[in-house]
């Protein structure tokens, strides 16, 4: 194919993806937007103001890089897995594989519609924390470099979970009982300066804690962790998961037989 | 000239240990109509996944029109449309979205896909249909928009893997005149069913795979040869009581007004006419009692005959 075609091919399968996600915005769209909006009103507003400063910041101005973050991880993954999935189940992914589209193509293109997902919602969950507090910005390169980053990392995740996953129960596993704990302990709600010092170290191990402590540096420009150590998980645990999604698709694993 | 699909020595062994397909070899010509016939789990699924790269192949080689699926994967793939058994589209799609879509997945620019599919959706009948979500048509209406999907990147090679399956004797007939239509354009054909009707009426080439092997490869002509028997049901306006006595024949009663004979390939059916005529016996029609090729099939299948 040549480089036009593979270009048309592989907007082919974004549009595609962004209209599938558009086109059911009240379950794609709407809940994380008024999830969000609850946590900035209970613990924000409610709470937070109880608690005072963290990080020399109000505490619903320290949350919100985190919700933000929560928001992007949680949606970049679940359009990848459930789209993916869906496609496996129903067989429209032989759509694709019968046609000349190389795997990479595949792979990019289910990735993109999961970031443009991902950065929807965390877009105007950006907009909507704006009615509880001032953002300002610290790091505005850094803050768009970690959520993009962020955003396709956790859209490979769904695509890994999506490729093994062989029912729909194996789609809600990995977010609901490894993604989910894994965001509530990263960070969001508080520093890990605040644990003790066994648990801070456990602390170290969770991934989802240097993209929230980055994301969060980019923003209000305090982190609990070096950002380059950050900025080296995510760039590593891209280069893994993408390889991985790229040897699964060429091997076959569990889309042909 | 190049062949439209050549397959040498494939093989395919499952995970579970089952040899699906025991090293098969097929050619098919440019512009031939070819069926593919077996009976369930016999590997016919299996050779046309391996050509459509939906099932990996253990050994073997697959060409089409000269590009091997594994070295010149994309030349290949361009060459084929194909028409699964299932229906595999996004239910929620809108009918014309799945076809322009599909050009897409072929490198086909937006503008000149949609061109594309409006041609073919109103060749098969679904462009009134084409902002209708897919989930809200009718079972043939499906069928036909796999096909204009299939279609819509322009193949050289079109395999249907039981296209009629499920759709009423009207719709079936329509979609034979259209893929009779489309193989005289110069689309090669390669087809499955389970409909021996259809093959015969369809097919210029017929290969039958029994047990993950070609026991039969030739012209449907060729082939239908080979049926040694054929038996007729005669309709009689007369009251019987018994089959009617006719030399060199074996009759069997099936009710009062309708018998059977079993004519050999030799023995042509004068014989049978005169004798009727002798004993006063008015025949009022005169069927096969299967299709031709369905009784090949099965005495083949039943033979497991090499060929």
């Amino acid at each position: 194919m040549s480089f036009y075609e593979l270009w048309v091919t592989f907007s082919t399968i974004v549009i595609k993806e962004i209209r599938r996600f558009l086109r059911i915005w009240i379950q794609t769209l709407i809940p994380p937007i008024i999830t969000m909006a609850l946590y900035f009103v209970i613990f924000g507003n409610l709470i937070g103001s109880r608690v005072g400063e963290m990080g020399g910041f109000d505490y619903v101005a320290y949350i919100v890089p985190g919700l933000i973050m929560m928001s992007v991880i949680t949606n970049s993954y679940s359009n990848v897995v459930s789209s993916f999935y869906s496609a496996k189940f129903q067989h429209q992914i032989e759509e694709i594989l019968v046609s000349p589209t190389p795997n990479v193509l595949i792979l990019l293109g289910y990735i993109v519609g999961g970031v443009a997902r991902g950065l929807i919602v965390g877009f105007i969950v950006t907009l909507v924390s704006m009615f509880f507090t001032d953002l300002n910005i610290a790091h505005a390169g850094i803050m768009v470099t970690v959520v993009i980053l962020t955003s396709v990392l956790f859209a490979l995740g769904g695509f890994l979970n999506a490729i093994y996953a062989k029912n729909f129960d194996d789609i809600s596993i990995i977010p609901n009982f490894v993604l989910t704990p894994l965001t509530y302990l990263g960070g969001v709600f508080y520093s890990i300066d605040l644990l003790p010092e066994f648990w801070r170290n456990v602390s170290l191990v969770n991934p989802i804690l240097y993209m929230v402590n980055a994301f969060r540096y980019g923003v209000l420009g305090v982190s609990d962790i070096d950002i380059s150590v950050a900025f080296g998980v995510i760039l590593l645990s891209i280069t893994v998961f993408f390889s991985l999604g790229l040897y699964l698709l060429k091997n076959s694993t569990g889309l042909r037989s | 000239m190049t062949k439209a699909l050549v397959i040498r020595d494939l093989k395919k062994v499952y995970a579970g240990g089952v040899e699906a397909l025991k090293g098969i070899n097929l050619d098919v010509e440019q512009g031939d109509f070819f069926g593919l016939l077996g009976p369930n789990g016999a590997g016919k699924s299996t050779t046309l996944s391996i050509i459509t790269s939906l099932v990996n192949k253990t050994s073997g080689k697959v060409e089409v029109f000269g590009y091997d699926i594994d070295s010149h994967f994309s030349l290949a793939k361009k060459n084929l449309g194909v028409v699964p058994q299932e229906f595999n589209f996004s239910q929620f799609e809108k009918v014309y979205d799945i076809v322009v879509t599909q050009g897409g997945y072929y490198g086909i620019p937006l503008k000149q896909a949609k061109r594309k599919a409006e041609h073919y959706l109103k060749k098969i009948g679904l462009w009134d249909k084409r902002q209708v979500q897919a989930r809200m048509l009718s079972g043939g209406m499906k069928r036909r928009l796999m096909i204009a999907r299939a279609l819509v990147h322009e193949p050289n090679v079109l395999i249907l893997d039981e296209p009629t399956a499920g759709v009423d004797i009207e719709l079936r007939r329509s979609m034979w005149e259209f893929l009779r239509e489309i193989n005289a354009a110069g689309v090669t054909i390669i087809l499955t069913t389970h409909y021996l009707e259809e093959a015969e009426s369809l097919c210029r080439n017929i290969a039958i795979i029994d047990k993950g092997k070609i026991i039969q490869d030739t012209d449907t002509r060729a082939l239908l040869r080979q049926l040694n028997m054929e038996t007729f049901i005669f309709d009689v306006t007369n009251q019987l009581e018994q089959a009617p006595q006719i030399d060199g024949y074996v009759t069997k009663l099936i009710d009062r007004h309708s018998f059977e004979v079993m004519v050999l390939q030799n023995q042509g059916l004068n014989r049978i006419f005169e004798s009727l005529s002798a004993q006063q016996i008015q025949v009022l029609s005169m069927k096969n009692k299967a299709n031709r090729l369905e009784e090949l099939f099965v005495s083949l299948v039943a033979k497991g005959n090499v060929a």
